[in-house]
């Protein structure tokens, strides 16, 4: 660790040029979550980011080791706490998977519903937080006037309006709220109607295009070398969309476009996520008046045990490619379990972009990584 | 490229290569030695496996495995390495120069099992304090304080 400010190499020894090393984080406003980055400055030009991570570090691959197959999604919800949904849809795939449960139709088609409101609210977080971060302040209201909607929607149907748990194997833990598709449809026409007013306020905003055009490019090559995944990888041109490659639950079965650009900047990862917002709505639209009736969970015996192998599952999260790696030894609980999340390695990109620019525009380019934290430290 | 290709093209870059299709993808088990060689050959190869997905490590009690998924953005085949290491010594040389993701994960595989990655830039604990004993997802790893286990 370095003090708050220290000059670690005087000038002598690099010509003209000094080094300042500052200290952004853990406790930094735009870092939303405790993550510690040091940056090597040269005036204002930054030289390299260090990021230190484990400030909210809390072991939940090796607690998982010991908790059952049932009980280990709970924690999942803990990580990425903006996806908890789709992170809980991953696990449940997984042991669905390994057991070979079928999953009746209505929890498949309740289950992609659930994923793409989630994956809205994440993004108008996103959207909200990451304006702010380059100073403007009201899109955060905007953002969160929709938003709220849908957490009222999770809150109804799931009992919770961050940390869902409402995914068990099989399916769901009950059935959907009687008001459910009346207020899902309320907030699509919401929607709709607001999504203009992000274009007038952000979009077209001369501003915003000038402090995020070109800043932090990321070319097709080091998207797939450093592993980036989900909209930061679209947005440089890399079709890696989960749920068009391996398609899960009922994602074969709407149509949806994968939303691709190819500048690579800060202004193209911004597209991108506004864009799969209503991607996300249209998915809704096919899904909502089509519930199928019947079950909402397959029956299942009260303790679950894999079979002894590996067993690999992989979702699409708002953040990218989230995937779960179990190795069973055939008990109740698992040997090993990995988390594959997509923010460990947006992070690791951060270096790469934003070295060599300037620091007022490392905000611009960490914003649009959408960094979770409790996801890259888990 | 059908597993059956996949064995033959793997078996001309490191004969001493041992499989296993009993899971979803062909998993192939070679020498520590023979990794870097053979991940090398699969980066820059006929198969351009191109996207490294996820890198990390089981503690078998008597051995531990590094395990690596590859895939490719062009085919979209997944195929996983694996390869042995000594549990008392664990050394195996870094793929960080073939895939930049590496750099990352085995950090974190660094501080949690205790693998040496030779040639790596920067090999630091990432998560963990800086000193912080022991290796917490080894499975004889015991914190007193703060009991992870039920």
């Amino acid at each position: 660790m370095y003090n708050q400010t220290e000059i670690i190499k005087d000038t002598s020894e690099l010509g003209a040029d000094g080094e300042l090393v500052i200290n952004m984080g853990p406790q930094h406003p735009a870092t939303h979550g405790v993550l510690h980055l040091v940056v090597t400055l040269n005036g204002e030009t930054i030289k390299k980011i260090e990021p230190h991570l484990g400030f909210i570090h809390r072991s939940i691959e090796k607690m998982c080791e010991s908790l059952t197959y049932r009980q280990f999604i709970y924690v999942t919800s803990r990580m990425d706490y903006l996806s908890s949904h789709i992170n809980n849809l991953g696990c449940a795939l997984l042991v669905e998977k390994g057991m070979q449960i079928e999953v009746p139709d209505r929890a498949k088609y309740i289950r992609v519903i659930l994923s793409e409101l989630t994956r809205i609210a994440s993004h108008e977080l996103w959207l909200g937080a990451m304006a702010m971060d380059l100073g403007a302040f009201t899109p955060f209201f905007y953002a969160f006037r929709e938003r709220e909607m849908i957490t009222d929607i999770m809150e109804d149907t799931c009992g919770a309006r961050l940390t869902m748990n409402y995914i068990v194997p099989g399916g769901l833990m009950y059935d959907l709220h009687p008001d459910f598709q009346k207020k899902v449809k309320a907030f699509i026409t919401q929607f709709k109607s607001k999504v203009t007013e992000y274009e007038d306020l952000v979009t077209n905003n001369i501003i915003f295009q000038s402090r995020t055009k070109g800043v932090g490019i990321l070319s097709a090559e080091d998207a797939i070398s450093y592993g980036c995944t989900g909209p930061v990888a679209r947005a440089s041109g890399v079709s890696c969309d989960i749920r068009k490659i391996y398609p899960y639950e009922v994602y074969d079965k709407v149509e949806f476009e994968e939303v691709i650009e190819t500048a690579g900047d800060s202004f193209a990862r911004y597209i991108v996520r506004v864009k799969e917002m209503n991607q996300s709505i249209r998915i809704i639209e096919q899904l909502i008046d089509n519930i199928p009736e019947g079950d909402f969970v397959a029956k299942t015996k009260n303790v679950l045990k894999l079979p002894k192998g590996e067993f690999y599952s992989r979702v699409e999260t708002a953040r990218g490619e989230f995937g779960v790696y179990v190795v069973s030894e055939g008990g109740t609980t698992p040997h090993r379990i990995k988390f594959r999340s997509p923010g460990f390695s947006n992070l690791s990109v951060l270096n790469h972009i934003a070295a060599g620019g300037m620091i007022g525009d490392l905000m611009a380019s960490m914003g649009t990584l959408d960094l979770v934290i409790p996801d890259i430290d888990r | 490229m059908t597993n059956e290709e996949i064995k033959e093209y793997i078996s001309s870059l490191a004969p001493a290569a041992n499989y296993d299709e009993t899971g979803e993808w062909l998993n192939i088990l070679v020498e520590p030695t023979a990794l870097k060689p053979l991940m090398a050959a699969l980066r820059t190869g006929k198969m351009q496996m191109n996207y490294l997905f996820c890198v990390t490590c089981v503690d078998f009690k008597t051995h531990l495995t590094m395990v690596y998924h590859l895939s490719a953005t062009t085919h979209r085949q997944s195929i996983v390495i694996k390869a042995n290491v000594n549990r008392d010594a664990p050394v195996i040389e870094t793929v960080c120069d073939i895939w930049r993701t590496a750099e990352f994960l085995e950090r974190e595989v660094f501080e949690m099992f205790g693998v040496n990655f030779t040639n790596h830039p920067d090999l630091r604990k990432l998560i963990l304090e800086d000193d912080f004993k022991g290796f917490p997802l080894r499975k004889d790893f015991e914190d007193p304080i703060n009991m992870i286990k039920l």
